[in-house]
């Protein structure tokens, strides 16, 4: 017991000044574009509007069913709102290859990033995928969605818009 | 056997190890933030802490016709929960594991609780230091990957230092030396590795703009030290590994090539015992592993291959199972995730394998005649595994064992997957997904790693429909229906099956689902048993709590080619995952 107290104090002892997880910059890890370079996460940006950023696999269905249901009207969702959606695959050296073909083959329009070792997975604590972020024009995370089940596009769409417009998000 | 010698030397490690190693990571954070404060724009930098927690727990009843045993505890539970925190370039974590004692399915090693990770990390444009608990990847992972799947309980993390440096634009070196987590302690042999990548295009700059081809290099080096005990054989006591890549990228084109070279390592892992004595192997290893892909928009091609030969690499020359492994060996078959497809799955062979896949992935544009109104995706995938042709070169005067292998030979099939998936959407409401696949699984290797075992290869013809209806904007309904023919004479691995599932979302946040697999192919009559499993779940951002309740068969649970048994079980389970 008195190891898990130190390690909770070790911890907490920094957060002194710490609002909870939301309103928080996305943490600095490393990833790859589908052209092997390597992107720090810190710098995703879109010009002061709205990023969703979707952890997904090659190997998830739900993941995939999502993607493609937001694809659908994609360009929509660009022109109303601006938002950028960004998908970063946790797939590793057994399925890293299939990310592109699966990218190009479903005709994703999504900026693509590779978490082949899950740094940044484990940096914003995901543990199962689908798992979904709304970040805002000002790069802070303020909304996050675990799972997918049909019409879960929906509701992240009326977030998304309430975040170009600047209003409160519901959960 | 092995769990009686070992568990009082764990259970006695575990205080001391964990007790002095948490007050040098104290020591270290307060030392790495007086400096932090001391750097003034460090300290204006916002602080962050975000955490996930997961509980799973089950409750047990026996089952004899399932084959589900009797678990004393009745209740049976795994749990974990990570607190990160972040300041700037600074970042430090831990988590916290609780099993209580451990579910079914799982090494019964992993008893009690404790802190098992803990880390800080500094990082700046030229240098990224982390001390504690480290998951790192050297190219495909072919000598050197640390990494934590909780579904497996999977951890293999190098508790020490890494540092990262990028020296200049394009070039990547990292180093890391420690020792790898097995269960609450480390083990015995000390990991240490280097990398190098080189970004030529990066490297090159402005004068790289107009070149259209882009190449990275990259190598590692991977050594590991274990002392010799050994008082009748010489083992050597540094064993090193070293690996070569590149990845070649024009357009849609992508080649990506990693060979590696393991020294004579003998160990559990690739001993094998004849006639009651134990042959130590002092062979050479070595791996290869391929993919080549191209993609334009509704089009991909992929093509992967893999050689494998001794390549099991572990800190510890006794461990065995999934425990203390160095390296990754990637499964180039595909990972299924409906049920049938995913009965008998293939598990990568670290002895000797040779294998390979192709997928071809196509979209029938919208408009035309089999596209419809919304267009249609088709995936063509076959992989296939084999074993390798060793040729026995035996020195009778030792008790080692030698052996070559060629190239162009291969030896028996151990496993093949061919199958075509077609997702379609019919109307705005109503889509689906059907598949067939033919698989072969050579289960006494594959899966029970016994070549002379009892069972009989399994050849088996699949289908899968999965239909989803879509009312009033946020309500579905999805159906799936799964059948698996196999041989039904065959008592060992229970014939064949067919799936019904049912589930029902109302709306975003709760769902419930029916399932029923019934195994009216078992060549036992009384055993041609119906296994029906409710669960119902809840959502709400990023809180989840699932329940679910019934029987559910013995199964092999995979990720990434590492796989796990599940034995069968009936009774009442529930899961709460929560981030913040």
């Amino acid at each position: 017991m008195k190891k898990i107290i130190l390690a909770l104090l070790v911890v907490t002892a920094f957060a002194f000044t710490s609002s909870r997880g939301d309103g928080d910059k996305i943490p600095s890890s490393t990833v790859k574009k589908l052209d092997g370079t390597k992107v720090n996460t810190s710098t995703f940006s879109n010009n002061g509007k709205p990023i969703i950023i979707s952890f997904w696999a090659t190997w998830c269905k739900p993941c995939k069913k999502e993607l493609d249901a937001i694809q659908e009207n994609y360009a929509d969702w660009t022109k109303e709102t601006g938002v950028k959606l960004i998908a970063i695959s946790i797939d590793d050296a057994r399925s890293a290859g299939k990310v592109v073909t699966d990218v190009k083959s479903k005709g994703w329009d999504y900026e693509v990033y590779i978490d082949e070792n899950s740094d940044f997975k484990r940096a914003m604590n995901v543990n199962n995928v689908p798992h979904t972020f709304l970040v805002d024009g000002t790069g802070k995370i303020v909304w996050s969605h675990n799972s997918y089940t049909e019409g879960d596009e929906d509701a992240l769409y009326e977030n998304v818009k309430k975040l170009a417009k600047g209003e409160a998000l519901a959960h | 056997m092995f769990l009686t010698q070992k568990l009082p030397y764990f259970t006695l490690m575990q205080n001391k190890y964990f007790k002095s190693s948490l007050t040098a990571t104290f020591l270290l954070i307060l030392i790495l933030n007086a400096f932090n404060i001391k750097a003034q724009s460090i300290a204006d930098e916002a602080n962050s802490v975000h955490g996930y927690f997961q509980i799973d727990a089950q409750y047990y009843k026996q089952d004899t016709l399932i084959g589900a045993p009797i678990v004393p505890e009745k209740m049976l539970s795994n749990a974990f929960g990570n607190i990160n925190y972040t300041k700037g370039k600074f970042s430090a974590g831990v988590r916290y594991e609780a099993y209580n004692n451990v579910m079914q399915g799982f090494d019964p090693r992993y008893k009690g609780q404790g802190i098992t990770n803990r880390f800080a990390r500094y990082q700046d444009q030229l240098l990224d230091i982390t001390i504690g608990n480290i998951y790192e990847q050297f190219g495909s992972g072919l000598i050197f990957r640390t990494y934590y799947e909780p579904g497996l309980l999977f951890d293999n993390s190098l508790d020490g230092i890494r540092v990262i440096s990028n020296p200049v634009r394009g070039l990547t070196l990292k180093g890391v030396v420690g020792k790898q987590r097995t269960f609450f302690t480390v083990g015995p042999g000390i990991v240490r590795g280097f990398d190098g990548e080189l970004n030529i295009n990066e490297a090159l700059d402005s004068m790289a703009a107009n070149i259209k081809t882009k190449v990275i290099i990259g190598g590692s080096f991977v050594s590991k030290n274990q002392p010799d005990q050994n008082p009748d054989f010489v083992m050597p006591e540094n064993v090193g590994a070293y690996s070569g890549r590149m990845n070649i990228i024009r357009g849609g084109f992508n080649f990506f090539a990693e060979y590696a070279q393991k020294e004579n390592d003998p160990a559990a892992a690739n001993n094998t015992t004849v006639g009651g004595k134990n042959y130590f192997s002092y062979q050479q290893g070595d791996a290869m592993f391929l993919s080549t892909s191209y993609a334009t928009k509704g089009f991909s091609f992929l093509l992967q291959a893999k050689r494998i030969d001794n390549m099991s690499f572990r800190s510890d020359r006794d461990a065995t199972l999934q425990n203390l492994l160095i390296n990754f060996l990637p499964a180039t078959t595909r990972q299924h995730t409906y049920l049938m497809p995913a009965f008998s799955p293939y598990a990568t062979q670290p002895t000797g394998e040779v294998g390979g896949m192709a997928e071809m992935q196509f979209k029938v544009p919208k408009g035309s005649a089999l596209g419809g109104k919304y267009g249609m995706d088709i995936t063509l995938n076959a992989s296939q595994a084999n074993l390798l042709k060793p040729i026995n070169i035996d020195d009778s005067t030792t008790t080692s064992k030698l052996y070559r292998t060629n190239y162009e030979e291969v030896g028996n099939e151990l496993y093949h997957d061919f199958f075509i998936e077609i997702t379609k959407k019919f109307t705005k409401k109503f889509k689906g997904t059907f598949m067939f696949a033919n698989q072969f699984n050579n289960i006494n290797i594959v899966q029970h790693n016994t070549p002379k075992g009892p069972y009989k290869n399994v050849l088996a013809n699949i289908e899968v429909i999965d239909l989803t209806y879509k009312y009033k904007g946020n309500s579905a309904i999805r159906m799936e229906l799964q059948g698996m023919q196999r041989d039904n004479k065959d008592t060992l691995n229970l014939g064949s099956w067919v799936v019904g599932l049912i589930e029902w979302t109302p709306n975003t946040h709760i769902f419930v689902a029916a399932i029923d697999q019934y195994n009216y192919g078992n060549p036992v009559e009384n055993l041609r048993l119906h296994y029906v499993y409710f669960s119902a779940g809840y959502t709400s951002g990023p809180h989840r709590i699932s329940l679910s309740y019934g029987k559910q068969r013995a199964g092999i649970f995979c990720v990434g080619g590492v796989c796990r048994t599940v034995p069968a079980s009936n009774g009442f389970a529930i899961s709460i995952t929560s981030s913040f």
